[in-house]
């Protein structure tokens, strides 16, 4: 867990080349590996927005946040756990529907077809 | 300050404390309450319950603590051995000596144990307290393991029937041994108590009726009984159910009146002969009865303390008590109101009784045909609490009051509805005591819009349960008659539910998920609404999990079982439970190149643990080659239908159930639902293949199969119930057809088969008219409909890894070949992930 915090688009210092956006799935997420870390993308379609989040579910502590089912509450975009449907926001990062610790969250920019992850190291 | 003291910690005593603790005077008064068992009091009448989990705080009333929050103090396990009522003092076991000014007698009863010689014998139980039904746990479990044990109650009454249903379920052969020509004799008349018979008799309860026991024989322990007309019975233990007798031991000694065939003597404020000692509930004589229910129980704790703190409006006990009573008596409904068996000339009858179903129903009314007396029903009491309300409030009966048992027949009629036509001072829930205007109140001033709202803010249907429906007709006739109708839309972007949803889908012809949240919903979707509409269009044109994979719940999404550490399992599918040495080395040849852990599942195939998100494509390749499919294990849709070894192998076999078993396997295979489904076929009633404690089961007997419909396992238990039979191979397909695709189209989201059935207006009774009599017209629709989808399964892992672009949600990260690092522990020879 202590690998993990939200980083701000103010204090990205480092953008990780995920990949091409048609690699990833429409409408749901994929992960990365960063170093040992695992980063969740996912892509909103409908609202043509990026998120990124740590695939670890501070629930369990197990990497599947990347394969949860996507959707939206009061307007917030979320990721449900795959394991126990624990919903957080992708935007903050706050469990919407229990007391987990938060996610880290991560900004996601878009440059020619490719998507990057912004980090801090 | 005034000191209450109350003897007695039962339902009753707990009650009077209760209502002592939410009284506007409470101030004025101390209140010690003295009970002999050595726990807080517990609901006696969910007892039966304690027998799957042995969870006595589930029946706990109030803990401990609760006493000592509201400032009353309780002394458990201190027997009050004598009264002085000129002193107005009390003595316990103790030997020591308390003062009172105000005496509440709520001591209950105790068992009625026949002077029969033997009743001493080990291994002979009486049925009343947590501590009897520990010892009658572990001594079930000391014999459990004799070849042919069986166990005997004694009384075919409401408790030795729960009693015989848990020795039932103990697997112990079990025999009801009735002294009355009847079962229920008190509730039920000969027909009832028949029909009751006939339905227990299934369930595989022996029932002799007219059996007087003389003699309980054994040496040290019990071996079996004897009766009056010379027949004896073999019993391994027995249970004695045969009624109570009233606790009046204490005030008899102390001089206070008693009944000549006991009971202390009560007037309708429930005062006793002595000054300021009142006595409550089972110990109570009131109008020369005993009353052993707890309704009246509580209304005489109510008049009880109502009388000591002399309030303005406290009324007391109405001359006639109210007898009435539903039950659910081993899944067979009982109930029984009014004048059940009013004298002739009296009253007129009528009666419906359907043999084949298990029903008979029974009502009373008056000469003049205006006033409805009483009545008794069995096996289907959907009626009771309309019934029982219109006779407690004196309505007018319709102009043909036979409609009040077999509906009314083609109008449009609303069995719930009559709810709102109630007076407002009509009693709705008789625990509580609390009538249709309080909860209409409750509605009107907006202080609750739901069954649960009322229930917190009324307590209506915290103590028996069983005025839940009619709460749940107030509140939806209620919302209805305001223009507010009340429904289990789907999630906050579709206002829908999921039948109207099915219905719009098929409509507008909307093939996917984004047309769908365009044309019928706002917002963004989310977990609930995507796995949904999923299924929904699954039902609808047999789409497998590949074309929205997104929209799948994650294990469809990945078309496996995501488990504990991420990884997967896999489970490919063998109809019927059969399958080949050949296969059998595929299988084991595939788990041991990816190193799975297996195991053999509940529904009779292999489970393959731990494999990777990206294994799970290579893996599904050598299965498909070694001719598997998958055995969407991991879907809300068909799993197995289990079979025995049926009469191709067994010597009891009545046909052969595998060849049966794969068929509808094979026919349903691939099938999308609300929820899982599971199937049986047992090839004779020693039902191997549990095919009753599934969606669907299907049994053959001499004549061909019974079909059952609507049980499951899991959390709540529940038998499936007969639909028809018998009925040939063709016939069963074809009434599964029409009960399956009914089912699909209709049933909310996760629900399934048995909690379907019981939201069903008319349960088992209204789906069979739909699926055998085919009372909707419905039928080859239905049929058309399930042919559509059989033909359109495909096997969805097949078409995942033969398409590279559906392949490629396997690829566990987008930016690396790398593979996921997992951490496996050894396990028996085999690996099972790290602990957490």
């Amino acid at each position: 867990m202590t690998a993990y915090h939200t980083i701000l688009p103010e204090q990205v210092t480092t953008w990780v080349r995920a990949g091409r956006t048609t690699q990833f799935p429409v409408g749901a997420g994929a992960t990365i590996k960063v170093g040992d870390r695992q980063i969740a993308v996912f892509y909103f379609h409908r609202t043509d927005r990026w998120y990124a989040c740590q695939n670890l579910c501070p629930h369990k502590l197990e990497n599947v946040l990347g394969r949860g089912l996507t959707g939206e509450q009061d307007g917030v975009p979320k990721v449900a756990c795959p394991l126990h449907k624990r919903t957080f926001s992708l935007e903050t990062g706050a469990n919407l529907n229990g007391d987990c610790p938060p996610l880290a969250v991560y900004p996601v920019t878009i440059r020619d077809g490719e998507v990057f992850v912004g980090i801090d190291d | 300050m005034q000191h209450i003291v109350v003897i007695g910690n039962g339902m009753v005593g707990h009650k009077f404390c209760d209502l002592f603790s939410r009284h506007p005077r409470r101030g004025e008064f101390r209140l010690s309450v003295f009970g002999e068992e050595g726990r807080p009091a517990y609901d006696r009448v969910h007892l039966s319950a304690y027998f799957t989990d042995r969870d006595a705080d589930k029946l706990t009333l109030a803990p401990r603590a609760w006493y000592a929050e509201h400032g009353m103090e309780l002394r458990t396990g201190e027997r009050v051995t004598a009264i002085d009522t000129g002193q107005r003092r009390l003595q316990t076991a103790r030997g020591e000596s308390y003062p009172y000014d105000y005496l509440v007698l709520a001591t209950g009863s105790a068992p009625f144990v026949p002077p029969v010689p033997g009743c001493d014998r080990e291994g002979v139980f009486v049925y009343r307290t947590i501590e009897d039904l520990d010892a009658i746990l572990d001594y079930a479990e000391r014999i459990r393991h004799r070849t042919g044990a069986r166990c005997a109650v004694m009384g075919g009454g409401l408790l030795g029937l729960e009693a015989a249903k848990a020795t039932l379920d103990m697997g112990l052969a079990t025999d009801v041994i009735e002294f009355a020509p009847r079962l229920m004799p008190r509730q039920l008349d000969d027909e009832g108590g028949a029909t009751l018979r006939g339905s227990l008799e299934k369930l595989g309860l022996s029932v002799h009726l007219s059996r007087s026991t003389t003699a309980i024989g054994g040496n040290g322990c019990i071996s079996h009984l004897e009766f009056a007309d010379g027949s004896r019975l073999d019993a391994d233990m027995l249970i004695i159910s045969a009624g109570i007798r009233p606790r009046d031991e204490l005030a008899r000694a102390a001089g206070i009146e008693v009944g000549p065939r006991g009971g202390i003597l009560a007037d309708a404020h429930m005062r006793t002969s002595a000054a300021d000692v009142f006595v409550i509930g089972e110990a109570a004589l009131y109008r020369e009865m005993i009353y052993g229910l707890v309704a009246p129980g509580y209304e005489m704790a109510r008049v009880a303390l109502g009388t000591i703190m002399a309030d303005a409006d406290c009324g007391c006990m109405p001359d006639a008590i109210d007898l009435s009573t539903k039950l659910k008596l081993i899944g067979t409904d009982v109930a029984s109101f009014g004048d059940c068996f009013p004298e002739t000339g009296t009253a007129r009858s009528i009666t419906f009784h359907d043999e084949a179903a298990g029903v008979y129903k029974r009502i009373n009314i008056s000469p003049d045909g205006k006033r409805l007396l009483g009545g008794i029903l069995v096996g289907d009491a959907a009626d009771y609490n309309m019934l029982h309300q219109i006779y407690r409030n004196g309505m007018a009966l319709p102009p043909q009051p036979e409609d009040l048992i077999l509906g009314a027949r083609g109008g449009g009629g609303d069995a719930g509805a009559g709810v709102l036509d109630l007076p407002d001072a009509a009693v709705i829930c008789s625990c509580e005591n609390i009538t249709k205007g309080r909860l209409c109140g409750a509605l009107d001033a907006g202080e609750a819009d739901s069954v649960k709202g009322l229930v917190a803010c009324t307590g209506a249907g915290t103590g028996c349960g069983g005025c839940k429906p009619i709460l749940s007709d107030l509140v939806d006739n209620y919302m209805k008659a305001r223009g507010k109708v009340v429904r289990n839309t789907i999630c906050e972007h579709f206002d829908y539910t999921r039948q109207e949803l099915r219905d719009l889908v098929v409509l507008k012809g909307i093939g996917s998920y984004d047309a769908a949240l365009d044309e019928l919903g706002r917002g963004g979707g989310c977990e609930v609404c995507k796995p949904v509409l999923a299924g929904i269009f699954a039902t609808v044109t047999a789409e497998t999990a590949n074309p929205q994979a997104v929209i799948q719940d994650t294990n469809d999404r990945f078309l496996a079982n995501i488990q504990r550490n991420g990884t997967y399992s896999v489970v490919p599918r063998v109809p019927g439970g059969e399958i080949t040495p050949e296969k059998l080395i595929a299988i084991g040849a595939v788990a041991k190149k990816y190193r799975l852990y297996t195991k053999i599942t509940g529904g009779q195939r292999i489970d393959l643990f731990g494999a990777r998100l990206d294994q799970l494509p290579p893996i599904w390749e050598e299965l498909i080659a070694a001719g598997f499919e998958s055995g969407h294990a991991y879907g809300k849709s068909l799993r197995t239908v289990k079979s025995c070894v049926g009469s191709t192998w067994c010597r009891y076999g009545m046909d052969d159930s595998v060849s049966f078993a794969i068929e509808i396997e094979e026919r349903y295979k691939g099938l999308r639902s609300p929820h899982k489904l599971k199937g049986g076929v047992s090839g004779c009633i020693r039902e191997c293949a549990e095919a009753r404690g599934k969606d669907f089961g299907l049994i053959a007997v001499e004549e061909g199969y019974n079909l059952y419909v609507c049980g499951n396992g899991g959390a709540r238990p529940r038998h499936a119930e007969l639909l028809a039979g018998p009925v040939d191979r063709q016939t069963a397909v074809r009434y599964l057809d029409r009960f399956l695709m009914f089912y699909l189209r209709t049933a909310g989201p996760l629900v399934r088969t048995a909690k379907w059935l019981e939201g069903l207006e008319g349960g088992i009774a209204y789906l069979r008219s739909v699926v055998v009599d085919d009372a909707l017209g419905l039928a080859d629709e239905l049929e058309r409909e399930m042919q559509g989808l059989v033909e359109g399964y495909r096997c969805e892992w097949r078409e995942a890894v033969e398409t590279p672009e559906l392949r490629a949600r396997f690829r566990p990260f987008v930016n690396t070949e790398e593979t996921e690092e997992l951490e496996f522990v050894p396990l028996r020879e085999q690996q099972m992930p790290k602990p957490w």
